[in-house]
């Protein structure tokens, strides 16, 4: 793609499934483009539209479960963005977003529903509610640790050959494990699709998981952007003292709320 | 079914000072009230809520004995709990005195130390957070329960919104005599309190649909029309008993003016469940109506704090919904010193911030505050908005100029920031009067 062209982000459903304010990701994506003199338009999709299938990213978010299986019910009825995710867009996954793009998932009474079964991953809710801050170490390389609010009930089990996008080094993430040393896991990464749990713009505290992005969507370098409070910001979530302040602030948190759905 | 008379007639029932609590809870009572005077002598706060909790753990069914006789209304939803239950106080304290947290402690401590406090009150006003309407409404039986909006807040500490809604609704299911004063335009709300038994239907608006506009029953996407808004599941917006047109709030047969001094539109839909409410409980409509007018401070919202030459607008604001009704109470050009913190009380995740269409806030000084500073001032960068961040909120004032300043934090930003400014003294003062 040349620089001249306008690159499409497509928001999809945020009617839907825009309960953890994910739509922040398109304005992030969005800007770091324009910044760079890279036109951008964000274009939503909301489940009364026919969806544009012509976009280079596409974003989901996350939601409840109701909105979730809605969600899910109308992807699938639409072959040709399904198409479109599987071979021509980047995506960006959040939550029940990730959940809804595997094999399949179940809720809380056990019913199982299928996914759009473009990973090879399987979703199962949890006994308790994972609440809290994760940090994890990225699987790609030049992205470094990934910071972000969890909060949910899946548990996704990654198929073999599928890779994690991070290594979680506090927090929940997938909740499982794997490799030999057993690391737990966080998110999937593909070659076109970045999964995660990390919620409410996870962007906005990863820029280089953005830029990364990016990169792949326009084929071109993205040179560094200096940001004000960007360095705060993830200088708050990765230092020590918030590590141990909020890891105690996790545990309570889950001991206490976990009467969800 | 729809109440169109107002409840019954206040004599109904015998003064609560006339009714004997055992022993054993007018231990508990007396317990915390010692406590709640002895933390705030020592300067430690309002009291209440410790005050509560002592009693309640002397006395587990105090809040069940505490309200047994009196005339209770709940005042709860996502935004405007507190302003609303002041506003219902004012309106009630016409026919008789009222018990009321109105410092906003809405768990049960706080309503039991409310009613500790007044135990002569025939009436009582609380406020209840959304969590917890379901078990106070199980212990106090309430004349009234008003439902104002139900959106995400505070995810991180909360369940989802729609299990909110449908506990909600099975606690008003379980209380036939209760009237539900709910906001029709609010789908959240209207999944809830169609479950009740007595319901009267206000049009008070909705200013932020980002969770109403998938259905909460069935997960499909809510059609709107001029009317209202509607599901292919059958769920509708109800007809409302009481409009607002024209700044006025209108029933079929009554015209009354809204011409309250709590600014916005939001205020004015709040006035009208107010007004609603203090109709169900027995306040004539117009001696209601003239009592909303007299309220301007609600707990600290909306005063103007004078610090040096600069006199600042101190308003409250916690979460997209409350931002989407801020937003059009904030000067077109004043500076604005904006405080967000993310502690317990305020939720952890700050994500909501990006759901706040910041991008309005266009042409004026911009200064981000607060523990989450960074978070906010990425945020605003994001929204094309320049700004300085400084992390202190009264070194932060140092940046902005004299005038006139809005002053917008969320939860315990705003408290603490209140109390820097304030100092003890002028606190408990105010406390005196508003007794
Ligand atoms: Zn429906």
């Amino acid at each position: 793609m040349s620089g001249e062209s306008t690159v499409t982000i497509g928001l999809l459903l945020p009617d839907v499934l825009g309960t953890y304010s994910d739509a922040g990701n398109a304005t992030i994506l969005a800007q770091r483009l324009r910044w760079r003199g890279i036109p951008a338009e964000i274009r939503t999709i909301t489940a009364c539209d026919v969806p544009v299938t012509t976009c280079a990213v596409y974003l989901l978010g996350g939601g409840e479960d109701t909105a979730q299986q809605f969600a899910a019910d109308w992807l699938r009825r639409h072959d040709q963005l399904r198409r479109a995710l599987e071979t021509s867009a980047v995506t960006l996954a959040v939550c029940a977003g990730l959940q809804i793009l595997g094999r399949s998932m179940s809720d809380a009474s056990g019913h199982h529903y299928p996914g759009l079964d473009l990973l090879d991953i399987t979703t199962a809710p949890g006994r308790q509610r994972a609440v809290g801050e994760v940090i994890a170490t990225c699987t790609v390389p030049g992205i470094g640790s990934l910071t972000g609010f969890e909060n949910h009930r899946g548990v996704t089990t990654l198929g073999p050959g599928t890779a994690p996008l991070g290594r979680v080094i506090t927090g929940t993430g997938n909740g499982t494990s794997e490799g030999t040393t057993r690391y737990r896991t966080e998110g999937v990464f593909t070659d076109r699709i970045i999964g995660t749990y990390l919620h409410g713009p996870v962007l906005a505290r990863n820029p280089a998981l953005a830029d990364h992005i990016l990169h792949k969507v326009t084929g071109q370098v993205m040179p560094a952007l200096d940001l004000p409070d960007q360095a705060a910001l993830r200088h708050t979530y990765l230092s020590h003292t918030y590590l141990g302040r909020n890891y105690l602030g996790h545990t309570y948190l889950q001991g206490r709320f976990s009467r969800c759905s | 079914m729809v109440v169109r008379t107002p409840g019954v007639s206040p004599a109904a029932t015998s003064p609560p000072g006339q009714r004997r609590w055992g022993w054993w809870t007018r231990a508990a009572v007396r317990a915390g009230l010692i406590t709640a005077g002895l933390s705030r002598r020592l300067g430690l706060g309002a009291g209440s809520i410790i005050g509560g909790r002592v009693t309640l753990a002397l006395d587990a069914h105090a809040l069940r004995r505490l309200a047994a006789g009196r005339r209770v209304v709940l005042v709860s939803g996502t935004n405007g709990k507190t302003t609303t239950s002041h506003l219902v106080a004012a309106a009630v304290r016409t026919v008789g005195p009222v018990a009321h947290n109105s410092g906003g402690s809405n768990m049960a401590d706080g309503a039991v130390a409310a009613l500790a406090e007044a135990r002569d009150a025939e009436y009582a006003v609380i406020e209840v957070d959304e969590l917890h309407l379901a078990a106070v409404a199980e212990a106090v039986d309430p004349m009234v329960v008003v439902l104002l909006n139900l959106t995400r807040d505070q995810l991180d500490r909360a369940t989802e919104v729609g299990a909110i809604a449908s506990a909600v609704g099975h606690a008003l299911a379980r209380h036939p005599r209760t009237v539900v004063v709910a906001n029709a335009d609010d789908p959240m709300v209207v999944s809830a309190a169609k479950l009740a038994t007595r319901s009267v239907w206000v049009a008070a608006g909705s200013s932020w649909l980002g969770d109403a506009s998938s259905c909460p029953r069935c997960g499909h996407t809510l059609t709107f029309t001029e009317s209202g808004w509607e599901c292919v599941c059958g769920l509708a917006r109800p007809t409302p008993d009481w409009r607002i047109e024209n700044g006025k709030a209108c029933t079929s047969n009554m015209v009354l003016p809204l011409d309250i001094r709590l600014p916005g539109q939001v205020n004015r839909s709040n006035a009208a469940m107010a007004l609603a409410a203090a109709c169900a409980v027995g306040v004539a409509a117009d001696q209601a109506a003239s009592a909303l007018r007299e309220v301007d401070v609600v707990a600290g919202r909306y005063a103007v704090v004078h610090r040096g030459a600069q006199n600042l607008r101190m308003l409250l604001a916690k979460n997209p919904a409350g931002w989407a009704g801020m937003l059009s109470m904030l000067g077109e050009s004043r500076p604005l010193l904006v405080i967000i913190n993310a502690r317990e009380a305020d939720g952890r995740d700050t994500s909501w911030l990006w759901d706040v269409p910041f991008e309005q806030l266009t042409s004026r000084q911009v200064v981000a505050s607060g523990e989450r500073a960074a978070d906010l001032g990425v945020r605003l960068s994001y929204a094309g908005l320049e700004h300085q961040t400084v992390a202190d909120p009264l070194a932060a004032l140092a940046a902005l100029p004299a005038g006139e300043i809005d002053v917008v934090a969320n939860y315990t930003a705003f408290h603490h920031f209140r109390r820097r400014l304030l100092g003890g003294s002028r606190l408990s003062r105010e406390r005196e009067v508003a007794r």
